[in-house]
């Protein structure tokens, strides 16, 4: 695979070294040799936009509150990086978008009717702790944005689980609260679900448009996979953790989530409600936290889903795609060294 | 020879100030974090805790020192935990005796004192080399260094997590219930860390604690 992959490129390569001999600017230097365009402020960024229908969404549903929130975020990474790195005698990165993808993902994670000191509280733990003391970008063991999330909702559990209800207009201000599908469906189970949003086909149609509970940016499963069709077409990510996230959620839900016995439940509505597909898309397929093998990419995919599906059933939380990523960050380590590939050149161990 | 006597008395508070800051065990060497964290979610708890800490720290620096020259070499960890374990059940029946509601609330760590590497560690690194005065000293500055550590984690893990101090409320609200559960304590505890590090680097060029960690 590696060589035929060197093959093709090493004419070019020849060609390059034999130029750059004729003027004696002949380069010496370790392996990586072969560089592209992409640089980490180009990802950053690019996924960043790629957030902004998810965003439009959430403003859409939850009214200008949406917007103070995830301003909110954005303001409190930025304001944190900035602070951790003077302190640290760092040079300041503020540029590489990466902070503010931490804001903005973190703002997609909230319910929208927060008082505004748990957006900049979480900001900090997300990326002075979670990031910054941890070495900085590149470094950190745990998902910034979802370690946020983690201690807000630690925190302050009353206000991260009262969510308002969608409205899709911009007069009221203070919407209803109300319960999210999957706290329906923990609470009073499918049949109940089903008497909220009328008939089945109803309901999962108000699920992929984003007509729903639930936090700014993980209602709208449409806006979210038009953001992650962008990346993926850019190779930004690529399908393995993503699908085998879904597939083992699915799976799940299919065979234990029914009430009747096995293989009776409804993968779909599992699937489509709660944080998932912003979970699978963006958090999980994070570069620093998620392996870095094929292999293990997929087994990290399917280890959250299969964690997901276990909360969602089985735990006290109605949600577990913010524990079951967290919890795979972890083994990450782990799995990347059980997936090691083999060192061109290198003689196998007897 | 008064002058040898404040010597040796200089010798023995700088002893104390080594246990206390230097060498402390939370937020020096890094040991003994498990109770660090168990028991530090009230200042009243933490506080006792230190005190008992204080009172067996002292008495094993003090038994282990006295018969040092009648422990085998090879036997000696065993030697020192049935040490510390008749201390930590006197320490455990007093309290239980005297302080009941206390004990009640502190109930299996007070027993958990056994285990503690900070008290272990001062047996074999100094008690079992020393007579039994320095020893005493050592024993008293480790001691109140552990104890001043555990008041400064659940001064903040109460203040942040209740909002109240010594059980009793301050700011009539709950800022931050993270505080209370494990979490909080590790990132008290961190944080406390890192500043007494700062201060250690800042004022007294220091390197930090950085390479002496433990278990």
């Amino acid at each position: 695979m590696l060589r035929h992959r060197l093959n093709l490129k090493d004419g070019k390569i020849i060609r390059k070294i034999m130029e750059a001999g004729k003027e004696n600017k002949l380069i010496v230097s370790v392996s990586p040799h072969i560089k592209s365009s992409e640089s980490v402020d180009k990802i950053m960024w690019t996924v960043t936009a790629t957030l902004l229908p998810t965003f439009v969404m959430g403003v859409y549903y939850f009214g200008p509150k949406a917007v103070i929130v995830t301003l909110l975020c954005i303001i409190g990474s930025l304001l944190s990086e900035y602070f951790v790195q003077k302190l640290a005698g760092k040079d300041i990165s503020l540029k590489d978008g990466s902070a503010v993808l931490t804001g903005l993902l973190l703002g997609m994670n909230m319910p929208s009717t927060l008082p505004f000191y748990i957006p900049l509280l979480s900001s900090f733990v997300a990326v002075a702790i979670t990031k910054q003391l941890f070495g900085g970008l590149g470094y950190n063991i745990f998902n910034p944005a979802l370690m946020g999330r983690a201690f807000a909702l630690i925190t302050w559990p009353r206000a991260m689980t009262t969510w308002a209800e969608p409205i899709a207009n911009f007069t009221g201000m203070d919407a209803k609260t109300t319960a999210t599908p999957l706290g329906i469906l923990k609470e009073q189970g499918l049949d109940k679900l089903l008497e909220v949003f009328g008939s089945k086909m109803h309901l999962y149609s108000e699920l992929l448009l984003g007509h729903r509970a639930g936090s700014l940016g993980e209602t709208s499963v449409i806006a979210i996979l038009i953001g992650a069709a962008f990346l993926l077409l850019r190779g930004y990510i690529t399908l393995r953790i993503p699908a085998a996230f879904l597939a083992a959620v699915a799976a799940g839900a299919w065979v234990f989530g029914g009430k009747q016995g096995i293989f009776t439940g409804d993968p779909l509505v599992h699937v489509l409600s709660g944080g998932l597909m912003l979970g699978a898309f963006y958090m999980a397929t994070d570069y620093v936290t998620c392996p870095t093998t094929k292999k293990g990419q997929m087994l990290f995919g399917a280890g959250c889903g299969l964690l997901t599906i276990l909360i969602r059933l089985k735990a006290g939380y109605p949600e577990g795609v913010m524990f079951s990523i967290l919890i795979m960050n972890c083994f990450t380590p782990l799995i990347d060294r059980g997936f090691r590939t083999e060192v061109f050149g290198a003689k196998k161990k007897a | 020879m008064e002058m040898q006597s404040q010597q040796k008395s200089t010798n023995y508070w700088s002893l104390l100030l080594i246990g206390v800051f230097k060498e402390n065990a939370i937020f020096r060497l890094a040991i003994s974090l498990c109770p660090a964290i168990a028991v530090t979610t009230g200042l009243k708890t933490g506080t006792l805790m230190g005190i008992a800490v204080v009172f067996v720290t002292v008495m094993v620096n003090i038994t282990v020192s006295a018969i040092r020259a009648f422990i085998h070499p090879k036997i000696r960890i065993p030697v020192f935990m049935l040490i510390i374990s008749g201390w930590v059940t006197v320490a455990d029946l007093s309290m239980a005796a005297f302080a009941r509601d206390a004990y009640k609330q502190m109930g299996l760590y007070i027993q958990l004192i056994v285990a503690f590497a900070s008290i272990l560690t001062r047996a074999e690194v100094f008690a079992s080399k020393r007579s039994v005065v320095p020893s005493f000293f050592d024993g008293i500055g480790s001691g109140i260094g552990f104890m001043f550590a555990l008041i400064c984690i659940s001064f903040f893990r109460e203040l942040l997590g209740k909002g109240a101090l010594w059980g009793v409320d301050i700011i009539h609200a709950k800022p931050l219930l993270i505080m209370l559960l494990p979490t909080g304590g590790f990132i008290a505890t961190g944080i406390l860390m890192g500043f007494f590090n700062w201060i250690d680097i800042r004022f007294y060029g220091g390197k930090g604690a950085g390479g002496a960690g433990g278990h």
